[in-house]
């Protein structure tokens, strides 16, 4: 076998064996994102219901609570980036990145200080590299969050904001993570979490129901006390089973073309090998009839 | 009037228990509540402790729930909670497990909620 074939045939092997393995991990992807996409729906009932509990309470009494007060002048905001703990998912993590970017720069420009926290090991990683100064992170259950985890990342959140601002707290809380708008659509935005809008909660109600007025047990000043961290809770869970399920469907198309791309070259390769592989056979053919030719030439002569 | 409560026992992540109900029985921070159909709307902070619920064909749901609300409108109530097990979902010898080690580490969360889950497994 010719040298140049032995290449081409190396090649196309180890071509071979990128793509079965970019394709396993997009069917991997594929059956993950299936999976984070019921997660989300599992998690809507609660989200809606507590929603609608809020604006219960938002609308029934006027309580005022630090969750949903607006202070003053805002010295210091915090944002929370949710990023991946593993790449190999195209520009889900710097689409996040730049986002939390552009939302830090916009509100330095408004003179606010702001301190980032950080879930998943891409945000970390990309933070530390640049020696950025990281208020918090989270790493580890990117791909299956639980609510635990949500439950983790929300509470030194929400005590910052409960905390004054001269001590170290925060006024306001941004959240920065990819919305999964359909399969092949997914969406870096940032939103403002806290304080909460009781009337932007309760736009997002369909028009038209009139909520009863609630009798609260014990009060309702309670009922908003313990409502408003598990809602901020709510909705950064939602936030994460979303950032998971696009992280998924970004994976899989990254791989879906990497495989694609493969398929490519490995016919491209094997045409150039084939090509190579004529090239040999007929310059072998030539080498022969050449070598008759001389033969009987030869041969002819010794006989005169 | 067949009168019926229509019940959703939700979780952080999931719809535990829903359907009709003519009673649900469960424990507020100011005590116990039991709402029948027709009750007036209400709002309420939920202790942990077992739910009971009191189906419409006559048999009786009971749920270990962990922290939560309930509330209750146009004969619509809904029980939200971080964790709800229902009871035949407990595995009784692991909460008894859990309920030892917790006593032993002096967690008392831990302990108080393996309690409610026996609680809730041994009424069944």
């Amino acid at each position: 076998m010719g040298a140049q074939l032995r290449v081409y045939k190396r090649r196309i092997r180890s071509v071979t064996a990128t793509k079965k393995i970019t394709k396993a991990m997009e069917m991997i992807a594929a059956s993950r994102v299936v999976k984070a996409q019921r997660k989300v729906a599992a998690s809507t009932p609660y989200a809606a219901e507590l929603t609608r509990a809020v604006t219960a309470v938002g609308t029934g009494s006027n309580t005022k609570h630090p969750l949903t007060t607006q202070a003053e002048t805002v010295t210091r905001s915090a944002v929370l980036l949710l990023t991946s703990d593993r790449g190999l998912a195209g520009a889900f993590n710097s689409n996040a990145i730049k986002a939390a970017e552009q939302l830090t720069e916009r509100l330095e420009r408004e003179g606010k200080q702001v301190d980032i926290y950080i879930v998943g090991r891409r945000g970390v990683a990309h933070y530390n590299f640049r020696e950025r100064k990281i208020a918090e992170s989270w790493s580890g259950f990117t791909d299956e969050p639980t609510y635990a985890d949500a439950k983790k990342v929300a509470a030194p959140l929400i005590e910052a904001i409960e905390t004054e601002t001269a001590e170290g707290g925060v006024d306001e809380l941004h959240i920065v993570y990819t919305e999964f708008v359909s399969m092949m659509t997914q969406q870096a935005l940032d939103a403002r979490m806290l304080p909460l809008s009781i009337e932007e909660i309760a736009e997002e109600r369909p028009k038209g129901e009139i909520l009863p007025l609630y009798d609260f047990e014990p009060s309702a000043e309670d009922v908003l006390d313990a409502l408003l961290p598990r809602y901020v809770e709510s909705r950064i869970y939602n936030a994460l089973l979303q950032s998971a399920a696009s992280k998924h469907a970004a994976t899989r198309r990254a791989m879906k073309s990497a495989t694609d791309n493969a398929g490519e070259l490995i016919e491209t390769l094997s045409r150039l090998a084939n090509a190579a592989r004529q090239a040999e056979i007929t310059q072998e053919i030539s080498e022969i009839v050449g070598g008759t030719a001389a033969l009987a030439d030869a041969t002819a002569g010794s006989d005169r | 009037m067949a009168a019926e409560l229509h019940v959703a026992l939700v979780a952080a992540d999931r719809e535990v228990w829903s359907g009709q109900a003519t009673l649900v029985v469960a424990r507020t921070t100011s005590g116990d509540i039991g709402v029948m159909p027709g009750h007036q709307p209400l709002l309420g902070v939920l202790e942990s402790g077992p739910v009971t619920i009191r189906t419409s064909e006559g048999g009786t749901v009971i749920a270990a729930v962990h922290g939560g609300f309930i509330s209750f409108a146009d004969d619509k109530l809904s029980l939200l909670a971080e964790i709800a097990e229902l009871s035949d979902e407990i595995d009784v010898q692991r909460a008894e497990r859990e309920l030892e080690r917790a006593k032993a580490e002096g967690d008392d969360v831990a302990e108080r909620r393996a309690e409610v889950r026996l609680r809730a497994a041994t009424a069944r």
